[in-house]
């Protein structure tokens, strides 16, 4: 049993998805659906674990060996994403019931709870996997998932957003499938380790240099770097509000892992950072995203759309915490990865809420809200401050590292610029809490109730994460740190 | 309360009841144990406020409890938990710090008896999240006065500033929202892009922020990253409204009366200039500061600040604006005991943060109190009330005589070190800039008074007397307190004096 752990934490949800379409009957399926979660959420507990007993788990799938067979590989860097993915996933399949009845019909519940599960499947599989191929597949089947979960909404601009991703999502794809030919048609080998350790033998060719670029643009398409980043908003903002929290919350953390597995893994260090200008691509794009995104955000009158673009810009901080190349840099991105995820999950939980209760996520909608909603807008105002990176929550602590990473290396204009951004996002998020709080309630407004519990209490866990683990750093500092060196170690 | 009563008292609550840590700790949160009560009876307002004055005289206990067992030699500390490798939470009593958590406790119990007269009298609304946004607000204060370090600071410094925005857009008009913006966006964003920063960079520079006798900084660091960082500090803790990041304190005059005057008399500025004599002299250590040439640059500003400020004041007609920029110019004066680096400087620095906060905060009182009894916010409209609010303008006689350095006012004791100081450290300008603002603080101030009393028959505006009596009595109690606190510490500066003069020989003790 505990030696097929990595092939369970992608068979289960996979395996979950069709009995699905046997149960039927929403309620049931919301039930197992939870039920599924909740197993994958303890197996990567145990994967963990075992991670830290026995070093480095390596499973073949079917009993074949490596070279020819597929592998997963499991380090501490996968297994720790892992517990983050199936974590959030767990508490916000919780949240699920309830708003997915206020914002579609039953009839297609049950196919939502289908492409989210599928999703969890491709984003577990990418996580798992240690064979180049497979995180292609994996990496299409969460993203079609992701399509299927977008086009789902209720506005009819949801369809319209999900076809942009579609288009983009293929595109970026695409690019990943040539960068991995290319390095297959070079090495003769899709498996990750063997990739390593051919590729430095043929790394001064063209073909290498293009393999590496087309990855590296396909996979920033999948993470939305500025100016990669146009499909994100709307997906977003016209999803269904339990998608947007999931998406938002894991989907762009795994595609950074992808970044980081192959650029310190696969290529190392050495080729990445000094054949390649990365530093220089990585910084000035994610510093331009940071700023550029964080001014979008502040005009934006759709509350969801609002937060997207403050994700991109959250994106940007990480990837020029990686753009940085040193270990400090890569402990801040690998913090900054966990914490966001923690504070999206809550502002977007908080804001299912609001839908659920309000129906609307315009700006103009929560003049007064604060009376008459207070634990979920306290939620959308301590996730905001997290944001910010006020003490005391776990923003700050992403932030200390980076700047801390930053002056390290001397980089000074670079920090100030970092907290140039963090004072747009009080921008953004004051000119929210002005309304809610500070505005009265229009007149023709009726009273609106505080949002359910099902879902204010899923949201409310992720506040108190964002506390918690903004106080008690241990746990996130240890794990970051260790991946960190994982990676760096890797790479000499 | 007679003197006696308060001394057993608390002298019961430090021999049996709990040891200094552990009423450190009980100073940090109680105000926030005041939260449960008010938000239980949000809607009997007697028990709601009863909630406050009742955590407020226990607090009042604590600190003096506190004071009366706490010896310069060795603190109190208490370490709650470590964020991340050498970065604590944590706090320790040093002399600075008990005193700022004295005048801190004392006027909040003041100032809680002085609002229920204000926010009933003048019949404001949300009174409940007013009560509860001060109480945390409190805490942020005296988690900020015992410190042990510059984290520690930074944590507590932020909350404070969070939890006083809904004071000042408490009224919720588009006035109030603009002024609380105003006062948001300049506080965070100097406290966000230059202490942050500074405290970042000193961590980086030295790996250590805790505050340490004789300054953490090494002859490893170069003069220049020093000077900047001290540069960033003095700028960054916008909250000692240095010029020219002072703009949020006049916009923080829409807030209601009671929080101008205890945050923007005391809590908050006092928050400010406290941090930056905290770091001069337990980052830098005056020493150091002496060395650095941005020193005198930085004093320099800071002085231009105090006549500027000044000169501003005396154009202002609102009586509140006035007063705020007063408070600029005052805090000015604290700023350069601390720039002056001399221990007469950090002496009569640290006293001004006593006679200016009791000083102050009867002024705006007094502001308070005729804008609830008469509606007057305008100087020009105040002529002849001196008849009708005798008590009020008395008061207000005296806290300018204090602001002013008068004797037989506190604030005559800051003002003479301060001037000391300038004179110990050769700086003439300074000294001739501070006795230029005394001449200016007379004309800004004594007018008031004295037209209010002699000069009732060119009133401006037709007052019809009768109409128009003190303002309720809780409020005029307070300002009695206030006043005459300011004249008792003239003659008995004793408890305030000797701390003062503690934090002075710890900045000079390496001087051996």
């Amino acid at each position: 049993m505990i030696q097929h752990l990595p092939i369970l934490q992608v068979i289960i949800p996979l395996l979950a998805a069709p009995i699905c379409f046997i149960l039927k009957e929403a309620r049931l399926v919301r039930w197992f659906v939870l039920i599924a979660n909740v197993m994958a959420f303890v197996v990567s507990i145990m994967l963990l674990q075992q991670v830290n007993l026995h070093g480095t788990l390596v499973y073949s799938l079917g009993g074949w060996e490596a070279p020819i067979g597929i592998e997963y590989r499991v380090d501490e860097l996968n297994a720790y994403l892992m517990i983050l993915v199936t974590s959030i996933s767990t508490i916000t399949i919780m949240a699920a019931g309830s708003s997915l009845t206020k914002e579609m019909a039953e009839s297609k519940q049950t196919y939502f709870y289908i492409a989210y599960l599928l999703c969890l499947t491709g984003l577990l599989g990418i996580l798992a996997t240690g064979d180049a191929f497979n995180v292609f597949v994996f990496l299409e089947i969460s993203s079609l998932a992701s399509y299927t979960m977008i086009a789902m909404g209720n506005d009819r601009r949801s369809l319209w957003a999900s076809y942009q991703y579609l288009i983009m999502g293929t595109i970026g794809a695409t690019f990943i499938l040539i960068g991995i030919g290319l390095m297959y048609m070079m090495t003769g080998t899709l498996n990750m380790n063997d990739l390593a350790e051919r590729l430095p033998e043929v790394e001064q060719t063209k073909t290498v240099f293009t393999a590496f670029a087309f990855f590296l643009v396909g996979v920033c398409l999948k993470l939305a770097l500025f100016p990669l980043h146009l499909w994100l908003p709307n997906a977003y903002a016209y999803a269904p509000s339990i998608a947007t929290v999931f998406l938002a919350a894991t989907s762009t953390k795994v595609a950074i892992y992808v970044l980081l597995r192959f650029i310190f893994s696969v290529f190392g260090f050495e080729f990445s950072f000094t054949h390649m200008p990365l530093t220089e691509i990585l910084v000035s794009l994610g510093l331009v995203g940071v700023i550029a995104a964080s001014v979008v955000a502040i005009y934006q009158t759709n509350i969801k759309r609002l937060f997207a673009y403050s994700s991109v810009s959250q994106i940007g901080y990480m990837i020029l915490g990686i753009g940085i190349g040193t270990k400090t840099g890569l402990t801040a991105t690998m913090l900054h990865l966990f914490n966001h995820a923690l504070m999206k999950s809550a502002i977007f939980l908080a804001l299912a809420g609001l839908v659920y209760r309000v129906g609307s996520v315009n700006i103009k909608a929560f003049a007064g809200l604060g009376k008459q909603m207070p634990w979920t807008m306290a939620a959308i105002v301590v996730g905001g401050l997290s944001l910010i990176g006020m003490p005391l929550t776990v923003g700050f602590i992403s932030k200390w590292y980076l700047i801390l990473a930053l002056l390290e290396s001397n980089w000074w204009p670079v920090a100030v610029l970092v907290l140039i951004g963090s004072l747009l996002a009080i921008a953004y998020i004051w000119r929210l809490v002005e309304v809610a709080y500070f505005k009265p309630a229009l007149q023709n407004n009726q009273s609106y109730k505080e949002a359910p519990l099902a879902i204010l209490i899923p949201a409310w866990i992720f506040v108190i994460a964002n506390i918690y683990f903004g106080i008690d750093t241990s746990f996130t500092v240890g794990l970051s740190e260790r991946t960190a060196e994982l990676l760096f170690g890797v790479a000499k | 309360m007679s003197n006696e009563i308060s001394n057993q008292l608390s002298n019961e609550i430090a021999n049996q009841m709990m040891t200094q840590e552990a009423l450190m700790q009980w100073i940090i949160l109680l105000p926030l144990l005041a939260i449960p009560g008010i938000l239980l009876f949000h809607k009997k307002q007697n028990l709601r406020e009863a909630a406050t004055l009742i955590v407020g005289t226990i607090l009042l206990f604590a600190v003096v409890a506190f004071y009366q067992g706490f010896d310069a030699g060795q603190g109190a500390y208490v370490h709650w938990w470590e964020l991340l490798p050498g970065l604590n939470i944590a706090f320790r009593a040093e002399p600075l710090g008990v005193l700022f958590s004295l005048v801190a406790g004392s006027l909040w119990l003041v100032t809680s008896i002085y609002s229920i007269g204000y926010m009933r009298g003048h019949g404001e609304g949300n009174q409940t999240r007013f009560y509860c946004f001060f109480a945390v607000a409190i805490t942020g204060v005296m988690g900020l006065a015992f410190a042990d370090n510059l984290f520690t600071l930074f944590v507590f410094y932020e909350i404070l500033t969070l939890s006083t925005y809904p004071l000042v857009t408490h009224a919720g008009t588009d006035k109030a929202r603009h002024g609380g913006r105003v006062y948001l966006s300049i506080l965070l964003v100097t406290s966000i892009l230059f202490f942050l920063f500074a405290v970042i960079g000193t961590w980086a520079e030295t790996g250590n922020l805790t505050f340490t006798a004789g300054g953490v900084f090494d002859n490893s660091t170069s003069k220049m990253v020093v000077s900047v960082l001290l540069a960033l500090f003095v700028f960054g803790i916008g909250k000692a409204a240095v010029m020219p990041f002072h703009r949020w304190l006049p916009a923080a005059m829409v807030a209601p009366t009671p929080v101008s005057a205890l945050l923007h008399a005391v809590a908050v500025v006092k928050a400010g200039v406290f941090s930056i004599m905290k770091v001069c002299v337990y980052i830098f250590g005056i020493d150091l500061l002496a060395e650095l040439p941005i020193t005198d640059w930085l004093l320099y500003i800071a002085t231009a600040g105090v006549l500027l400020a000044s000169l501003v004041a005396m154009r202002q007609d609102n009586l509140k604006k006035r007063l705020a920029y007063s408070t600029v110019s005052q805090l000015g004066y604290i700023t350069i005991g601390a720039l002056l680096a001399t221990q007469s400087g950090v002496l009569g620095g640290s006293f001004h943060i006593v006679a200016h906060a009791f000083g102050k905060i009867t002024l705006f009182f007094c502001a308070g109190a005729i804008m609830v009894a008469a509606h007057k916010t305008e100087i020009s409209d105040m002529r002849g009330l001196g008849k009708t609010m005798p008590l009020t303008m008395i008061a207000f006689f005296i806290g300018s005589m204090s602001i002013i350095g008068l004797p037989p006012a506190a604030g005559m004791w800051s003002k003479w070190y301060l001037l000391m100081g300038t004179l110990e450290a050769e700086q003439v300008a300074v000294m001739i800039v501070l006795m230029i603002s005394s001449l200016l603080n007379i004309a800004y101030l004594l007018p008031i008074p004295l037209r209010a009393f002699f000069d009732g028959n060119r009133s401006v505006v037709s007052i019809r007397r009768d109409e128009i009596k003190e303002a309720p009595w809780p409020s005029l109690l307070a300002l009695s307190i206030t006043a005459i606190m300011t004249i008792v510490f003239f003659f008995w500066p004793q408890p305030f004096y000797g701390l003062a003069e503690s934090l002075a020989n710890i900045a000079g003790g390496a001087h051996g």
